[in-house]
Parts: C-alpha cells; structure tokens; sequence
C-alpha cells in the first residue's frame, strides 16, 4: 500500500511538471497579455514597462524556469490582472465550487441511484418508463439553457429563489460554506440542481443497466429461492455487486464536475473558480490558468487514487499493492 | 395597562414600519458587465477599474456625462505661460477618516502613480509631462511641464487623488482591503471580493451633498443573460450592457425603463498600409499576391468605404444601437468636425472607383476582426463581406477571440482589421494620434496606428494642435485634421456604438458617453 502510494505520487509531479509546461507553451502560443492589459494609447516606454513588470521580457525558457523555481516553494506567481498571488486567488474561489460540486453530485447520488434501481427493477411499468424518457431529457438539454429555465420559473415568475450569486457563508473548520445557512440554500439549490441534471441521468442509467443485468444472475435468482426479503436481495446482492462501475464514474463525474461547472456558474454568477478561469483565459492571465490547471490535475489525481482505495474495499479481490506489482 | 401597552407597541410599530422601509429603498445592486480588477485606483487603467474609482476617489478634473470637463477637486485652473500650469483646489473638502484634503494630498499622489509595483498599465502616461509640482499655498497647485502640455487638464482628469496620510506606506493590497482606499468621493470602501462584487457606503459629509442612496452593492454579472435575469427578479435595480437581442422586450415592458446615449466608442477598419506589395490575406482572385498594395491608393480606401450600407448594419446588425459613423467620434466631442458627414451607400461609385484604381475585376482580401470584444463584432465583419461581394471583391471572414486577435493585429498579420477605439479622454486629437499619426511609439505617435497610414500633413496638423495654447485655435486644427484624415479614408469608420442600461421601475439612469455605470447617476424617480 506504502510502496503503491510512493510511486502514485511520483508519477503525479511528473504529470505536474509536464502540464504546467504545456500550459505555458499553450498561453505563449496563443498571445501576448500586455496587447489586452496595456492601455491602448500607452506609448512605446509604458508597454516595455509593463512587460517587463510582469516578468514577461524575458525569454521563453527563462519565464518558465523561474515559473519552476517558484512552483518548488509552492509560488505559483502573482496574477498579471489582480496582482495577487494566483494560487491564494484560486484557494479563496475554490471552497464554492467544490460546494457546489459536492452538493450537485449528493443530489445525482440521492436521486440517480434509487430512480436507477426501479427503472432497472421493473423497466416496463409506468414509472420506470416514466424515469428513463426523464433521463433523455436531462442528458440532452443543454445545461446553459436549463439554468436559464430554472431562473425564468423560480426566480422571474414564481420569486422564489435569487438568480445569481452565494448566499451567506459560515465557516465550517476553518472554510466558508454556504449549505448551513438558510439564505445559502436558497442560492445553492438552481445552481446546484443544474449541475447535478446530467450527472443524475447518467446514474440513472448506470444503475438502471446494471441492475437489469443482475437481477438475472443466478446469484439473485438464489437468493430469492432461499426465500430473502426483497429489500435484503436488493440492497446486499443487486446493489453491492453494481457498485463498482458507478463508483468509478462518479469519481470521475467529481473531477469533472468540478474542473467544469463553469457553465454553471457563469449563468447563476456563483463566485467560484470556473468563472475565474474563463475570465483569467480571456485576459490571457497566465499565472491564474497555470495554478487553476495544477490545482484540477491535483483534485483528479487525489480523487482517482480515493477511487482504487475503495474498489479494494467494494471487491475484496482488488489488492492495492498487488495490482500494481503484477504489471 | 395591557391595552395601553399594546397601544404603545401597535404606534412603536407603525412608527417604526416606514422608516425600516426607507432604510431599505436606499440601497440598490448594479449588475456590471466586468470584474473591477483592483481597488488602487493607480494600478490597472482599465474602463471599469476606472468607473468604480470614481465612486470612492475624486480626480482634480471631472468628465460630465458627455465627457467636457467639469471642476472636480480642483475648482479653477489655467495656463498661465506655455510651461506652467496653476489649480486653485477646493476648500472644506475632507476625506473619508475625516482629515482635510490640501496640495500635499496631490503632490504625493503625482509621486505615487509612477511607482505602484506590477501594474499592468500604469497611470504614469497622465503625470509624465509634470516635470516639477510645487505648492504655493494649501490650496494652490503650479504645474511645470518640459513642452507646452495642452492635455494637461484631461490628462489629470484620469488621475485620482488619493490621501497621503493613508497612502504613504500603502501597497495596492492594502488599497484592495480597504485599509487605504481613503478618498474624497460621495461613497465610502465596504468591501471588495475579487471578480465577485464590490459594496459601497454613502460619504454622509460629502462636499458635494448627499446622494440618494446609503448603500451599493455592484454585482459582477459577466454573462449577458445571467445580468437580464438578475434585473428581472428583482436581485439587481440596474444593469449595463443590455444584449440587443434583449432591449425590445424590456422597452416594452412598463416594470423596466431602458437609457442609452451614443458612446464614445468607434467601430472602424484598419486598412495595412504597411506593405509595398499585397498586405496579409490580400491577394488577386487566383489567390497570387498583388503587385502594388492596393490600400495604399485613396481611391481603394474610399470605394471599401462607400461600398458598406451603414445605414443596413446600424438598423439590422446592431438593432439600431449604433450611429453610422462618419469620423472617430460623434460629432458633439471636442475637436471633431460637423462637415464630416458618413460616407453614403454607393456601390456603382464604389466598382468605378476600384477601375479607376486599376481593378475593375476587384481582387481577394480576408476580413479580420474579434469575435467576443464588441457589440456583435462577428456579425458586422460578416456584413461588410457581403457589401463586399457586391462590387467584385471576394471578401472571406475570419474572427477570432480577442485574446488571440489583440496580438496577431498588433503584429500585423492581417490586412483588413475590423477594431473598436474608446476615446477616454472625450477629445478627437487623442484618437487620430493614436491611429491615424505615422507610428513613431518612442515618441507615442500612432502607438496603435496598426494600418500604418502616413500622411505628413496629418502629422503637422496633430503636432501643432498638441502644442497650441489658445482652446479656440486648437479645436480648429483638430477638425483641420480630422478632415485630411477621412477625406482621404485614412481608415474607415463604420458606427458608434451606443450603450444601454436597464433599470427597474422607480430607477432613473443617466447614460453617459464613457460608458461608465455610476452610482451617481442612478436616482429614485419621482
């Protein structure tokens, strides 16, 4: 497990380095950030000033190996448009996004499962039909468009709930969260539901399969011979055995879920990183997308290995150590 | 007992209702389009940083919703020879800790701007011609600078004042938490939250007397529907940058009242001059380069010119939020000329001038322009190919993000430039020097003169105009120029944008040509 875990993290600075370089080549590529942060009628004298502020007069190669040489103390350079540290930037915006993302997956995990199972238990009754014509719609409207929908209804039509940005904030082990506070809830539950509507009819379905496939196992058949209650086949023998796939995907669904709610949060205005990164690639500011991509590849990184941990704990077959030794 | 105390508590109550609903009318949300980078009002020159500014620091010189300066901290200045400038400054002004406002404020604040750290474009363009500063008495400023500096009054227009007692050890963070942003302006810092919002309190001892409302809360609302729906439910009183596709809808609606005004942005051609031969993406209808560059002909300039229906684009591109275009600026700005008129729709003319040119087949040519920067850029750049396609030219359209685009124009990669030009400083000679000046950026002669257009009179004229004392005679050689500029389709302007805000019932919005959104101008109506 010690030996799985040392030679995990090895592989991700590897993964790390090679990204951040990526990146930068990427942003060098694409333009030069004082054209868009210089005003246009500074003369020749200001906008060498302003390059060489922001570090940018130097060479290619130059510019990333002091990159590097910060990144090795944890400075991953000050934003070129706020003029703040840009990883300190991202920490602040990322608690609401992870929020969001969090309580966005939780509510396709609730819902998606249970929908799932009947839908997969009893496909041809009304409600399990019912279910999946539900699912098509949420996999194939776009997300932008719904959020707008839910925005017209509960905020224009009905008042309900506020249109856009986070609610009030109390501070839960030292980070600011918004679902303890009523007010929080009112701003969480749109964006929230949005983001969550693909991932619920991907569960749906997931687990629909899934289920239909097992129930005809002659585990289950069995099971049910040997005279168990419904709820004890279901719940121990279909569910635990259908488990594996789902919860490889929901790891997965977390990081994106997280690395791209920036629909999302552009149309509610919630004030995490998804906005920040749009508006950082617009401006060209380099420091903020480098950081906001480490970060990312980091959550990733982290949540595929929570993954394989829990696989060895779902299958008692999978051995950390093992697998990766057997290759 | 119990009845008269319930009395007391039922008129306790109804005494206490109206005012709590007062309290409450005074405050308001604005949804802006974009984030306020930081709160220094020295350290990113950039429209909204500049706009939110204003709210909480106050220049010497203020711009009036149509731009002309007004007095602003400074109550009277004049020249008194060519070098030397005198600001009488107002007294009784106090900031915001309750310390009075004196020149010392102003000399450190001319020291400050040159010297914030990292700044990404510095305010240091306005206080560069000073060469000395002095006060003569508290409230008495002398300016001195190396050439006559007849802009010195716009220029300090967008220099803030900030205070020395709080400044002096003052880092921009120390601006953006709040401990610095001292200023003299009618609403005081409460908080700041990077790319999210910023909230303002009312400056109650405000020399200017007070402003309707106790609080502001600016929200950033970069998605344009997101921003309508917020006015919509009712979480914002006013937003800027209404989407055309939006305006007829909330025009009907009598729970919204929209203001807009011409603004003091361009949208306009930048034709490469630069080159002997074919400019980029400019090429014979075979696709081999040309021999001459055919933009570098008057008689080319103006038939790409009077081949566009300006008329066509304002009315149905931009849905009548632009004004066809005839020079850099509308004509009510400072130093533009009346008899500028916008070039008419006339493509026969235009076919006979491109034969009288030497192309009576017309030739290829790719049309370059941002595709996120200005009102429905992509759609204007496609409109102008077909007028193209007209009188013979086979126009392709090619646009790009700005962040791409900004950068591949600078460096001259392409030949037909669609770009947009806001003159901040309300007056006409600054943009033709920027543009239209032959390009010499040592000297900040034609520093975004990306079509590299040359014309030695041009540049006489502009060159006097910035030296000449007397306003009557300066304004005259500006229009002088403005006329040689576009009487020879210098560049070819297409229309001014106009901007829309939208506010609530019981809202009244005071658009302005500078496109700012100000709590200042938003009042209760009556």
């Amino acid at each position: 497990m010690l030996a799985y875990a040392i030679r995990r993290f090895g592989q991700s600075i590897f993964v790390l380095v090679l990204m951040s370089f990526l990146v930068f080549v990427g942003v060098y590529a694409i333009g030069n950030p004082v054209e868009l942060l210089v005003n246009p009628q500074a003369d020749e004298a200001e906008r060498l000033r302003a390059t060489a502020a922001l570090g940018l007069d130097k060479p290619f190669l130059e510019q990333y190996w002091v990159f590097l040489k910060g990144a090795a103390s944890g400075d991953l350079g000050r934003s070129f448009v706020f003029n703040v540290p840009a990883l300190g930037l991202i920490l602040e915006k990322l608690p609401a996004t992870i929020e969001l993302a969090v309580v966005a997956m939780v509510m396709a995990i609730l819902a998606g499962i249970p929908l799932g199972l009947i839908a997969g238990l009893k496909p041809d009754s009304f409600i399990g039909r019912g279910i999946m014509a539900g699912s098509i719609l949420g996999f194939s409207l776009p997300t932008f468009w719904v959020g707008l929908v839910l925005i017209m209804i509960f905020s224009v039509y009905l008042g309900w709930l506020p249109s856009n940005g986070r609610g009030e904030t109390v501070m839960l082990a030292g980070i600011p969260v918004s679902f303890m506070t009523a007010d929080g809830l009112a701003h969480l539950a749109m964006p929230a539901f949005n983001l969550a509507l693909f991932k619920l009819s991907l569960l749906i379905r997931l687990t629909r399969a899934g289920a239909r496939e097992a129930v005809l196992q002659d585990y289950v058949k069995f099971a049910r011979a040997k005279g168990l209650s419904q709820s004890r086949v279901i719940g121990v023998h279909v569910l635990k055995n259908i488990l594996i796939p789902i919860v490889t995907v929901i790891g997965l669904e977390l990081g994106s879920v997280i690395a791209f709610a920036i629909v999302t949060e552009s149309i509610f205005a919630w004030p995490g990183t998804g906005k920040l990164l749009i508006d950082s690639i617009n401006q060209l500011d380099r420091p903020v997308i480098v950081a906001y991509l480490l970060v990312i590849v980091t959550l990733f990184i982290a949540i595929n290995f929570v993954v394989d941990v829990l696989y060895s704990l779902l299958d008692p077959r999978v051995r950390l150590g093992s697998t990766a030794s057997a290759h | 007992m119990l009845h008269t105390l319930r009395f007391a508590l039922v008129s306790l109550a109804i005494l206490t209702l109206p005012a709590v609903a007062i309290a409450k009318d005074r405050e308001v949300a604005i949804g802006l389009q974009a984030a306020i980078t930081s709160m220094d009002p020295h350290y990113h020159n950039l429209s909204p940083n500049n706009s939110m500014m204003l709210h909480i620091f106050e220049p010497l010189i203020k711009r009036d919703s149509n731009q002309r300066l007004v007095p602003g901290l400074a109550i009277s200045w004049k020249a008194i020879d060519d070098l030397t400038w005198e600001f009488k400054l107002r007294k009784n002004v106090r900031f915001h800790d309750g310390s009075p406002f004196t020149a010392e404020d102003v000399l450190f604040t001319l020291k400050r701007v040159p010297n914030v750290p990292n700044s990404p474009s510095s305010f240091a363009t306005f206080t560069k011609p000073i060469v000395d500063a002095k006060a003569t008495d508290p409230h008495t400023l002398v300016f001195k600078t190396a050439s006559p500096h007849v802009l010195l009054p716009s220029d300090l227009a967008s220099v803030m004042i900030v205070s020395r007692a709080s400044g002096e050890k003052a880092a921009t963070e120390d601006y953006n938490s709040g401990k610095a942003a001292v200023g003299t302006g009618p609403y005081r810092f409460a908080e700041y939250v990077p790319n999210q919002r910023v909230v303002l309190k009312a400056n109650y001892g405000y020399w200017g007397g007070e402003e309707p409302w106790d609080k502001i809360t600016f929200k950033i609302l970069t998605n344009a529907a997101a921003r309508v729906a917020a006015l919509l439910s009712g979480d914002v009183q006013l937003i800027e940058t209404v989407p055309t596709a939006d305006i007829a809808k909330l025009a009907k609606d009598p729970k919204y009242s929209l203001s807009d005004k011409v603004s003091n942005r361009v949208i306009y051609v930048h034709l490469n001059q630069g080159t002997e031969k074919s400019p980029p993406f400019v090429t014979d209808k075979s696709g081999k380069p040309l021999e001459k560059n055919p933009f570098r002909d008057s008689r080319v300039r103006k038939a790409l010119s009077v081949a566009i229906n300006r008329d066509a684009i304002a009315d149905r591109v931009m849905e009548r939020k632009a004004v066809p275009a005839a020079q850099l600026l509308p004509d009510f700005f400072y130093g533009t000329s009346k008899n500028l008129k916008p070039a008419k729709f006339d493509p026969e003319g235009a076919k006979r001038l491109l034969a009288e040119a030497g192309y009576p087949n017309g030739f290829a040519l790719t049309i370059h322009g941002p595709n996120n920067r200005y009102i429905n850029d992509d759609k204007v750049a496609q409109a102008i190919a077909q007028f193209y396609t007209r009188i013979g030219i086979d126009a392709k359209v090619e646009t790009m993000p700005s962040s791409v685009y900004f950068t591949r124009a600078s460096k001259l990669e392409f030949g037909y430039m669609v770009l947009g030009w806001g003159t901040e400083s309300g007056e006409q000679g600054s943009s033709l020097r920027s543009l239209l000046a032959t390009f010499d950026p040592a000297k900040g002669m034609g520093v975004t003169n990306r079509g590299r257009y040359s014309n030695p009179e041009l540049d006489k004229a502009l060159s006097t105009a910035l030296v000449t004392m007397d306003e009557k005679m300066r304004e005259a050689l500006i229009q002088k120029a403005a006329e040689i500029a576009m009487n020879d389709t210098a560049l070819i302007p297409i229309h001014y944008e106009v901007s829309t805000w939208a506010s609530a019932k019981g809202y009244r919005y005071t658009a302005r040509t500078d496109q700012y959104t100000l709590g200042m101008e938003l009042k209760p109506a009556r």
